[in-house]
């Protein structure tokens, strides 16, 4: 498999095992946390907007 | 000063037509940005060859090179944008700004991180005064302080021209900075081994780098133009065709 | 000139009137340099190498800690907003508040500072580049200081924001000012150093007060 003898291997990156993982695992989190605010903030806006949308068709 | 921008310059100025353009954009770079970081990450951590020096520990740099680099030309962006918004008052501009300084905060924090953790094996610390970490970190603090800025005015317009203002003072700044923090470095330890200067990689190791860092700037533009666009809905929220929207949601 | 001048004159004036606001950078000042002794170790050799770096950092602290108030009794009084509408020059108006912020912090500082430099041991070649680099450095952290005030005036908690938007742009001035301490006081020339903050000021000055009232005119207007 590619540079590694084993899956092993893979894993364990030489000594380095801990900080390449460390970082991907952060890396990971951070894409995924600008992916989701993304999402919560539309989300959270169209919410807001509609609560608008009906108070004011309400008191019209 | 009066300049003719062709008619597309002007539509874009269009909070809608920016809104319409950005749909039909999304999907294609979403696409793009998922291939590229999937194969990058793949060919960097499992084929391309160990460093003769770092060992694996080298596999660091197609996270941190990338990140790096978009965290300052996010800025540069930025800074950009906002002096579009202010010169010719663009209102799609200061929404591009303010979407900008998220993003290019949380990718300076992950240059850092991964910066520091590749520091541990390399230099046997979790953090050195290293030349380009302690940049990032002033880096770090001048996104804070436009997010910081833009939150602290309440009326919208105002937030979005002087965090233009911040933004291109620290653009004229950030060289100065630079250059004053590598000169200190130098300064103080003398030669550092530094880790992206290497005589000459391999094709193996650089081909995959620069796949990573397409990718990231591909992943950059979709969460940049998806950010931009709910600031559009959130700024439009009076106009008929967001009313619409919403209604349908 | 005959603008810049009488505007400076009144600025100046209007500061007398409050002698706290001379004296309290220059205690801060004093206050922050004594921590270190108190807080590391009183020990000659040690403080003397900590001294350049300490003496600048209160210095640059000082002076942050009153750039808040150049634009604000102004801003207050509403003063500011008819300053911005008349006909006179603008930019000479801002510098004389600026000129006026570096005469009571900037430069007065500079003239205390060997006090604090004997305190901590500066071995005694160091006090001329540090006056010298003082002198030199604190108008540039007076102009930096003054875009981020002028941003923040018309806020309500627009106190503790400065600092986090200046302080990383004081990093430059910062560095060169107490490389030509240390350099100093080891007997290296310190022309390199001065040059630079020179060079410094001379771009702060020329770009700074554009942005100043650029961030002033948004402040009042909101």
């Amino acid at each position: 498999m590619g540079h590694f003898a084993s899956f092993a291997d893979f894993l364990q990156m030489g000594k380095h095992g801990l900080y390449v993982w460390l970082s991907y695992g952060i890396g990971l989190f951070v894409i995924l946390y600008n992916i989701l605010s993304v999402y919560w903030d539309r989300r959270q806006f169209f919410k807001q907007a509609k609560r608008r949308l009906k108070r004011e068709s309400k008191s019209i | 000063m009066k300049i003719k921008f062709p008619r597309w310059f002007y539509r874009l100025a269009s909070p809608r037509w920016f809104y319409d353009i950005t749909s039909k954009l999304l999907p294609w770079f979403t696409i793009i940005a998922f291939l590229l970081i999937v194969i990058g990450t793949i060919w960097g951590l499992v084929f391309a060859p160990a460093d003769y020096q770092q060992g694996n520990s080298f596999r660091i740099i197609y996270i941190h090179v990338p990140t790096a680099i978009l965290a300052q030309s996010c800025y540069m962006l930025m800074a950009v944008a906002g002096a579009v918004g202010l010169i010719w008052k663009i209102k799609i501009a200061h929404i591009i700004a303010k979407s900008c300084a998220p993003i290019g905060a949380s990718m300076a924090v992950l240059a850092l991180v991964t910066g520091a953790i590749w520091g541990k094996p390399t230099w046997g610390a979790w953090w050195v005064w290293d030349a380009r970490l302690t940049s990032m970190l002033v880096l770090f603090f001048l996104y804070v302080g436009v997010i910081a800025l833009t939150s602290a005015y309440e009326h919208v317009a105002s937030g979005d021209k002087a965090a233009a203002v911040l933004a291109l003072v620290g653009v004229v700044n950030i060289p100065i900075i630079k250059y004053s923090v590598e000169w200190w470095n130098t300064l103080h330890q003398g030669a550092t081994f530094k880790i992206t200067e290497k005589p000459a990689m391999p094709p193996d190791m650089w081909i995959p780098l620069l796949i990573m860092i397409i990718g990231f700037y591909c992943f950059f533009a979709v969460i940049l133009m998806s950010r931009a666009r709910t600031e559009v809905l959130r700024r439009e929220n009076r106009s008929d065709w967001v009313k619409s929207l919403v209604e349908r949601y | 000139m005959n603008f810049f001048l009488a505007a400076l004159r009144r600025d100046l004036l209007l500061t007398f009137r409050r002698r706290n606001d001379i004296i309290n950078p220059l205690a801060f000042f004093l206050m922050v340099g004594i921590l270190f002794p108190l807080g590391v170790s009183p020990e000659a050799s040690f403080l003397s190498q900590l001294a350049p770096g300490v003496i600048w950092v209160a210095a640059l602290l000082a002076s942050l800690l009153s750039v808040d108030g150049i634009f604000r009794s102004d801003f207050d009084d509403g003063s500011l907003e008819h300053m911005l509408v008349s006909p006179q020059p603008l930019l000479l108006l801002v510098l004389a508040k600026v000129t006026n912020h570096w005469l009571i912090s900037g430069f007065c500082l500079a003239l205390v500072s060997p006090i604090l430099a004997l305190m901590l041991f500066l071995p005694s070649e160091g006090i001329k580049p540090l006056i010298f680099s003082l002198l030199l450095g604190t108008p540039t952290l007076s102009l930096i200081g003054a875009i981020g005030a002028a941003l923040t005036v018309g806020l309500r908690k627009g106190g503790i924001l400065i600092s986090l938007l200046v302080l990383p742009l004081y990093i430059p001035v910062l560095i060169f000012g107490a490389s030509s301490v240390q350099a100093g006081s080891i007997g290296l020339p310190i022309q390199g150093y001065l040059a630079l903050l020179a060079a410094m000021l001379a771009l702060s000055l020329v770009l700074a007060p554009f942005a100043i009232v650029a961030a002033l005119k948004i402040s009042v207007r909101s």
